[in-house]
């Protein structure tokens, strides 16, 4: 307790030299807080909308459905066994047909995925409504991504190549009846949707399909043969890993704002420890004892952090809480990670964050104002007195 | 002479290593001081005074030889050991006042109680009457740097004699201070040793000092010469 107090006055004591640790040391405090906030935010803009489009409640893929191979593409689609049938028909699932097939937008070949869908479906928020339109050609729906790539426009036709299950190969027109505005490119990068039935009919794979989205919430999903249920835990990790290796760069930029907070902190200890080598002879001389006078300035070292986060709150919270309201917009540039962010993002600040964020702040201060101290363990009265250096 | 001296040294010896050779600092000093003495050590630069005063203060610790303080050898003290010691009973007034200057003048005073375990208001009561002593009650609030050299010190023994401490060691009190000053100083302690019988051991070769002493100890190159019972003659006609 009385060191606390003589810590608190101490530090005080020493003016601007405190402040200015403090007021760097805060700023560690509100960027490590706003940037987690701001990834945790991205992480669960991201995750929210691959459920809302794409994953619902999780999917039931084909055993030989591997989305990173797409050679295998041709292997893998089947009838849907009858408990998913069941599920379809109950409008708790709906199922999806991917082929391989090539488009000529522009005179110009890409290859792309050709996805069946139902165009009645309510399970993922994919606007397949567009695909009832009655045409003569197929109705096809493609997302924004894939409208800049290829010059694909609303109303374009464009030539589709596909081989069929016998490997023979077909080919047919499509009609471009919308483009989507979509942030999940991974319903919208080299890909088409067209009707399931379309699709089915046309690579005579009548009531195949290559995977099956089950609705949100849905509670334990059937065990069947040659399917395998794969839980949106499973669906989400991938994206949550690459939120996390995409934005890891920007954590080094409070790595090293912490690195030079406790590196002010480190040098005002070491110097203090100097100048006021003979005050710590006079608190010897008063019946310190070394434990007690290494834990003053210890103590005093640790109160930059206990400090910082006052003077953090004081602006932080204030900022934090309005940054949150309105969102960041995003830069055009971060388009190309690869995962699915709306117009802005919105930090999410978690308790355990700010609190995790204090408690670390205050650990790294701590340690990094005792490492000098461990000086006067070796210290004599008598030289200390004296002042000198030693 | 009582039995058990308040302080009593044994041939002590202090050696100190400088580069290849050995500096003998202290060389076999005997002496026993008695509850309430007003002593000085007086000598030339060097003999050794400051190096016997850290010793008897537990500051430091004899080569050979030892120093029974209160009952307690330097010699096999710890270091915690030592802190206590010093923390109950032995004060120290340095040359230089070591004040701590982010402290006001009560604050000063009261680091020395922090350690004793009283409750703020036996603290409060004692700062006070050590303040009065020293005629410095209505300066709490003061920083060291807004007071002069003399007050400066005034608050060092303050905060010395705060705790009533069996011992007082004072080491050059003077040697920062005008006359005047010094002397005003003096008579605080003078009063202080007869009120509270407090032990004063000075180190010093201010001759208004040794005009206080009862009791004149002679070192010389690490060795006592003389140790006589002097009449203190006080201010004098001859400030
Ligand atoms: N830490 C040390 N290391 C080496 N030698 C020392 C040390 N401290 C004191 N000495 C030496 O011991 C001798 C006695 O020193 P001491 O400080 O006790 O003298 P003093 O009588 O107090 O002198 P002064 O009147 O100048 O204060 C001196 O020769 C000094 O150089
Ligand atoms: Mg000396």
């Amino acid at each position: 307790m009385t060191l606390f107090k003589l810590a608190l006055r101490n530090l005080l004591g020493a003016g601007l030299r405190t402040w200015l640790n403090v007021v760097v040391l805060s700023f560690s405090f509100v960027v490590i807080i706003w940037m987690q906030g701001v990834l945790k935010g991205m992480n669960n803009q991201a995750v929210t909308s691959l459920v809302d489009a794409e994953y619902a409640g999780g999917q039931f893929w084909h055993e030989n459905y591997d989305p990173y191979d797409p050679l295998s593409l041709q292997d893998a689609h089947g009838k849907l066994p009858d408990e998913l049938k069941d599920l379809v028909e109950k409008e708790k699932a709906t199922p999806v047909l991917i082929i391989q097939g090539t488009a000529y937008p522009e005179g110009r070949m890409t290859t792309l995925l050709i996805k069946g869908i139902d165009p009645d479906q309510k399970i993922i928020s994919l606007p397949s409504f567009f695909l009832n339109e009655k045409t003569g050609e197929i109705p096809a729906v493609i997302g924004n991504r894939m409208s800049e790539n290829t010059g694909l426009k609303a109303g374009d036709t464009v030539t589709l190549r596909w081989r069929d299950v016998n490997g023979t190969f077909d080919a047919r027109d499509a009609l471009i009846v919308q483009v989507m505005r979509t942030t999940v490119q991974s319903i919208d990068q080299g890909q088409i949707w067209i009707p399931l039935d379309k699709l089915r009919e046309l690579s005579d794979m009548e009531e195949e399909a290559t995977l099956l989205i089950v609705e949100k919430n849905i509670l334990d999903p059937p065990q069947v043969n040659g399917w395998e249920f794969k839980s949106l835990d499973f669906l989400v990790k991938d994206i949550t890993q690459l939120v996390k290796t995409k934005t890891s760069g920007s954590s080094i930029f409070y790595v090293i704002l912490l690195l030079l907070a406790m590196l002010a902190i480190f040098d005002t200890q070491v110097l203090s420890l100097f100048r006021r080598k003979k005050e710590i002879g006079t608190l010897m001389a008063m019946g310190f004892t070394r434990a007690k006078i290494i834990g003053l300035f210890t103590i005093e070292g640790a109160m930059h952090a206990v400090l910082a986060a006052l003077v953090a709150a004081l602006y932080g919270i204030p900022f934090l809480i309005w940054f949150a309201k309105t969102g960041w917009p995003i830069p055009e540039s971060m388009d190309s990670y690869g995962f699915a962010l709306g117009e802005k993002i919105f930090p999410v600040y978690g308790a355990g964050l700010v609190v995790g964020t204090t408690l670390l702040i205050l650990l790294v201060t701590t340690l990094v104002s005792y490492l000098p101290t461990r000086k006067i363990a070796k210290l004599k009265p008598t030289d200390a007195l004296r002042g000198k250096i030693s | 002479m009582q039995n058990s001296a308040l302080i009593k040294t044994q041939d002590l010896v202090k050696i100190y290593p400088v580069g290849w050779k050995e500096l003998v600092a202290l060389d076999h000093v005997s002496l026993e001081f008695q509850t309430g003495e007003f002593a000085g050590l007086v000598g030339p630069s060097g003999s050794g005074k400051t190096t016997l005063l850290n010793i008897v203060g537990s500051l430091d610790t004899p080569t050979k030889g030892d120093a029974v303080v209160m009952g307690k050898k330097i010699s096999s003290l710890s270091h915690k050991q030592a802190a206590a010691l010093r923390k109950k009973h032995i004060g120290f007034i340095f040359q230089t006042f070591n004040l701590l200057p982010v402290y006001n003048v009560y604050e000063n005073v009261e680091i020395s109680l922090l350690l004793l375990g009283l409750t703020h208001e036996e603290r409060k009561k004692k700062v006070m009457q050590a303040l009065e002593w020293v005629k410095l009650a209505d300066r709490v609030k003061s920083r060291p740097a807004q007071l002069s050299g003399g007050q400066c010190q005034r608050v060092a023994i303050a905060r010395a004699v705060v705790k009533e401490p069996a011992i007082i060691l004072a080491d050059e009190p003077t040697a920062n201070l005008d006359a005047e000053n010094s002397y005003n100083i003096l008579e605080t302690m003078v009063d202080l040793n007869k009120e509270l019988d407090t032990t004063f051991i000075f180190a010093t070769h201010d001759e208004k000092v040794i005009r206080y002493l009862r009791r004149k100890i002679t070192l010389f190159d690490g060795r006592v010469t003389k140790d006589e019972q002097v009449t203190p003659q006080g201010k004098g006609e001859n400030p």
